[in-house]
């Protein structure tokens, strides 16, 4: 009995301080302490969340975001994927190409809104695009670096069991790697909210970011609150996938066995 | 079942840069001799062994396995290195499995392996809850997968406790008598070497210096006399001295 109950406790323990401050926040907010002009309160932030959600507003924006990072990290993180893997077992393909995108790299991709806003307006292209570009970088560093730091013992131990190159890669090379991917496509998940966020807000007719902008204007800061808590939760909920499934495909390791 | 190879090697020699590691081996290694190679760290005995699986290309002479020269990977030979290299990310068997190159029934002859070193309750687990002395019994399983012609061990018991390392060497003989491969041990320990070998061989600088035939019957005890005077033989040679005169030994020794 004591055991399950501590377990309970153990689950419910990070969710402490998220439910303190919100009390705390709605507290002072019904007192007066804090102004409704400066923060509405929780309740407030819900009010408005139910009069979105009976429009359909919501959902439509919560879509149109949400379509935007799907496919933006689609192609970002499988092109990152192959360059890392392409960089990382062919020295040839790393001579000519690592420096070059090393340099990209370094280009803050947020800096280039201008530009992309010249090339492809505000459409969904330009959204789309920066997305692209914000999660190529975390994987394809992280694909690369982890394929080179692949135990050199084990992949001679393959050779000199005969494996062919194909299996050397399936069996011993990929999943090598694997550990070091997973931390790459974890942060290339906050990338890619931290692209959208921004490209949303700076140029959109929809979305949550646009939603936030539109709200602003007319001075309902409750929405723009609710925007705000809406990219946390969906940042969230994009993190505890990422871990679900570094426990999934890294059962192996010790330190994602459960005891 | 398949048999042991015979082993010629001609005047090998290797070099890395200036540094001169094989200075001329010659030796011949009969089909399913146990032999064992000893030296201090750096003689190039793993060298030799390296050369032997394939692994290095000499500088000069060669090595002739059942009269063929050996080129690129020695595919009739396993080895087994001092970790024991297993696949953190595949289960018991499917490391076994490796041995085979996961191909065809490779499930049933890495099961079969399993057996030999009596592992098979433990094939479907991580090789992290293995202990030491389980996890160079599961990479001994998988260099027997393929039923190898030719076994190459390198310091496989080196990193193993004292009382695992006897019962490996145990199991490392019974499978050596039951499927009569050839087998070439590099060990650092003299006593091992006696223990298993049908002849000891030293390196020292690259050149064979004793080749020892051990004629004891086996099982071996390692409390039989003529046990420690083979070993004070040996132990002697790499360390310099002179042999003691009471040393009378029946084996033939011959230096190189």
């Amino acid at each position: 009995m004591n055991i399950r109950k501590r377990k309970v406790y153990d689950q419910a323990a990070p969710w402490f301080i998220p439910i303190l401050l919100l009390t705390f926040w709605q507290l002072f907010s019904q007192f007066g302490w804090i102004s409704g002009k400066v923060l509405p309160s929780p309740v407030d932030v819900i009010k408005a969340g139910i009069v979105l959600v009976q429009s359909g507003e919501l959902f439509t924006h919560i879509g149109v975001s949400f379509t935007r990072a799907f496919s933006g990290f689609l192609i970002g993180g499988g092109l990152g994927l192959l360059f890392g893997l392409v960089n990382g077992i062919s020295k040839n393909a790393e001579k000519y190409l690592d420096s070059t995108i090393q340099m990209l790299r370094n280009i803050p991709h947020l800096a280039l809104i201008p530009i992309v806003i010249l090339w492809f307006g505000v459409g969904e292209e330009a959204k789309i695009f920066l997305v692209i570009i914000g999660v190529f970088f975390p994987i394809y560093i992280n694909t690369y670096h982890g394929i080179r730091s692949v135990d050199s013992d084990l992949i001679e131990m393959g050779k000199v069991y005969g494996l062919s190159k194909w299996k050397l890669f399936t069996n011993i090379v990929f999943p090598g790697a694997l550990s070091s991917i997973l931390v790459g496509l974890r942060y290339a998940l906050g990338m890619m909210w931290l692209t959208l966020i921004v490209a949303e807000t700076v140029a959109a007719s929809s979305g949550i970011g646009y939603m936030a902008m539109n709200a602003r204007e007319f001075m309902q800061l409750d929405i723009v609150v609710l925007a705000i808590i809406l990219y946390a939760l969906l940042g969230k909920l994009a993190d505890s996938l990422a871990k679900l499934l570094e426990q999934l495909l890294l059962k192996w390791n010790p330190v994602y066995q459960k005891k | 079942m398949s048999s042991g190879v015979e082993l010629g090697i001609n005047h090998l020699k290797k070099s890395f840069g200036s540094l001169q590691v094989l200075r001329g081996v010659n030796l011949k290694i009969r089909q399913g001799e146990f032999v064992a190679i000893v030296g201090k760290s750096g003689c190039g005995k793993s060298t030799l062994l390296r050369h032997l699986a394939g692994l290095e290309e000499a500088t000069e002479g060669e090595i002739i396995q059942d009269k063929k020269p050996i080129v690129g990977l020695n595919r009739k030979a396993r080895v087994m290195f001092q970790d024991a290299r297993l696949l953190p990310w595949k289960s018991v068997l499917e490391n076994v499995g490796i041995g085979i190159g996961l191909k065809n029934d490779w499930k049933n002859r890495a099961a079969w392996a399993l057996e030999q070193v009596s592992l098979q309750d433990r094939e479907g687990e991580w090789p992290s809850v293995l202990s030491g002395g389980q996890k160079q019994r599961v990479a001994l399983a998988r260099a027997l997968a393929a039923q190898p012609q030719l076994l190459l061990l390198d310091e496989p018991l080196g990193a193993l406790d004292a009382l695992t390392r006897i019962e490996m060497q145990a199991l490392i003989e019974k499978l050596w008598q039951q499927q009569s491969f050839t087998v070439l041990l590099v060990t650092h320990d003299v006593s091992e070497a006696i223990m298993l070998a049908d002849r000891v061989i030293l390196i020292e600088e690259g050149e064979i210096k004793l080749d020892l035939q051990i004629p004891l019957e086996r099982p071996r005890s390692r409390e039989n006399p003529i046990f420690n005077e083979l070993e004070s033989k040996v132990l002697n040679q790499v360390l310099g001295k002179q042999e003691s005169k009471r040393t009378k030994l029946k084996a033939a020794a011959s230096v190189s």
